[in-house]
């Protein structure tokens, strides 16, 4: 009869630690909903892409709707193209529609945002492994200053 | 001088000759043909013993933890006005190192000088002689199932530690210092990952489950057979633990987040 009670309490300890993973993975972990719905590629080729990493969010107004999933350089001028997983439930973008490279905050993480193009009769739809041209690339803030200071000296 | 350069010598001999013997232990401890009908029990006691007797200590610990974790980090967040990221902080700090590394340390007070007096005293008072005169290979029927107790027991204990630790700084952060609800789980979310944080965790306190449990087995294993000698043999088991624990923990997460 002990060695029930011990293996009852074997089983719960063993239900306990479960319960502890559920936990920790369903709730303190980004449960990706994009990793098992479906997804499309897009792609975009930038100038700088700044601290643009694998991974970073792809927003439309401020909400996700998708991940950077590649970075590479292509071409011979070694341009840096960005692969983006997008959720298949936002797929009506049209082909006016432009990315930029953006910073939440003053100190944040970068992300790409998307700016949803018109919609007439002549735009076509963005589909899977399509390009998007109209690209922003990343503030750099050395870049900047040095603009500032070239600007300052001709005037 | 030559006396000094002949003690370092003995002590390198020593120490290679133990390392020597408690691998030759363990591999004839674990390999062999397995015989589940027979171990069955024996690592189920085991588990009850190494695993859920050190439950309470892991909870009290992990929720005192989390919530010290909470409280710390809001007064130095809350000067930035960067009090969401307390979520973040209190379970990445958990997961990645606190879990596992407090884990492995009450781990090694608890059970680990709980398993060396145990077979060290078994040893004392001849009852490994006596199951090897029956026939019965101590190895197999004594130290295998402590070990793979405290192999499969560590880990569930961490996540738990974990957890709790979790809840913790919840409890204190949003309950009690008003952290916003929902943005202290949401930036959790989306800091905390599967593969890179909670299953490196895990493999974390496998590494710290084996290398304990083995240390406690062994000390007990080879401790003199004296009331003094189990003694020494207990102390030298948390302390080596430990040290082992710590050092290991450097090295792991140098190769996993470095």
């Amino acid at each position: 009869m002990e060695s029930r009670n011990t293996q009852l309490a074997v089983g719960l300890f063993v239900i306990i630690g479960i319960l502890a993973l559920l936990f920790l993975g369903l709730k303190a972990a980004n449960t990706n909903v994009l990793t098992n719905g479906e997804t499309y590629k897009l792609f975009a080729k930038f100038d700088n892409i700044g601290g643009l990493k694998e991974r970073s969010p792809v927003k439309v107004g401020g909400v996700v709707v998708g991940r950077v999933s590649k970075i590479s350089l292509v071409g011979d001028y070694y341009e840096p193209l960005v692969e983006m997983t997008i959720s298949k439930e936002y797929n009506e973008f049209s082909d006016t529609t432009s990315v930029s490279i953006l910073t939440s905050g003053l100190l944040g993480e970068q992300y790409i945002g998307l700016n949803p193009g018109f919609i007439d009769d002549t735009v076509e739809m963005l589909e899977d492994g399509d390009y998007i041209y109209d690209t922003k690339s990343a503030l750099v803030l050395e870049d900047l200053i040095g603009q500032f200071l070239f600007g300052q000296g001709n005037d | 001088m030559l006396n000094r350069v002949a003690a370092l010598g003995k002590a390198t001999l020593d120490s290679v000759a133990g390392a020597g013997a408690a691998f030759f232990m363990l591999m004839r401890a674990l390999v062999g043909k397995p015989q589940l009908r027979k171990s069955w029990p024996l690592l189920m006691q085991q588990m009850y013993s190494v695993g859920v007797l050190s439950l309470l200590i892991i909870v009290v610990s992990g929720l005192f933890i989390g919530m010290v974790l909470g409280l710390q980090g809001y007064t130095i967040l809350v000067d930035f006005g960067a009090e969401q990221s307390l979520g973040p902080m209190v379970a990445l700090s958990l997961l990645r190192e606190l879990g596992p590394v407090v884990t492995a340390l009450l781990f090694a007070g608890r059970a680990g000088s709980a398993l060396t007096a145990e077979i060290g005293l078994m040893k004392a008072t001849e009852q490994l002689s006596s199951l090897e005169m029956m026939g019965v290979d101590p190895l197999r029927r004594v130290i295998s199932p402590r070990f793979w107790a405290g192999f499969y027991s560590m880990p569930i204990l961490a996540l738990v530690f974990s957890a709790v630790g979790i809840y913790g700084g919840y409890l204190v952060g949003v309950r009690w210092l008003g952290v916003d609800d929902g943005a202290f789980w949401s930036v959790m979310q989306s800091n905390v990952e599967w593969g890179q944080d909670i299953l490196n965790g895990v493999i974390k306190s496998l590494v710290f489950a084996f290398v304990v449990t083995w240390i406690a087995l062994h000390k007990g294993y080879q401790c003199t057979p004296t009331s003094v000698g189990i003694s020494r043999a207990t102390t030298s088991t948390v302390v080596t633990a430990s040290l082992a624990v710590l050092g290991l923990d450097f090295v792991l997460t140098a190769l996993m987040f470095g």
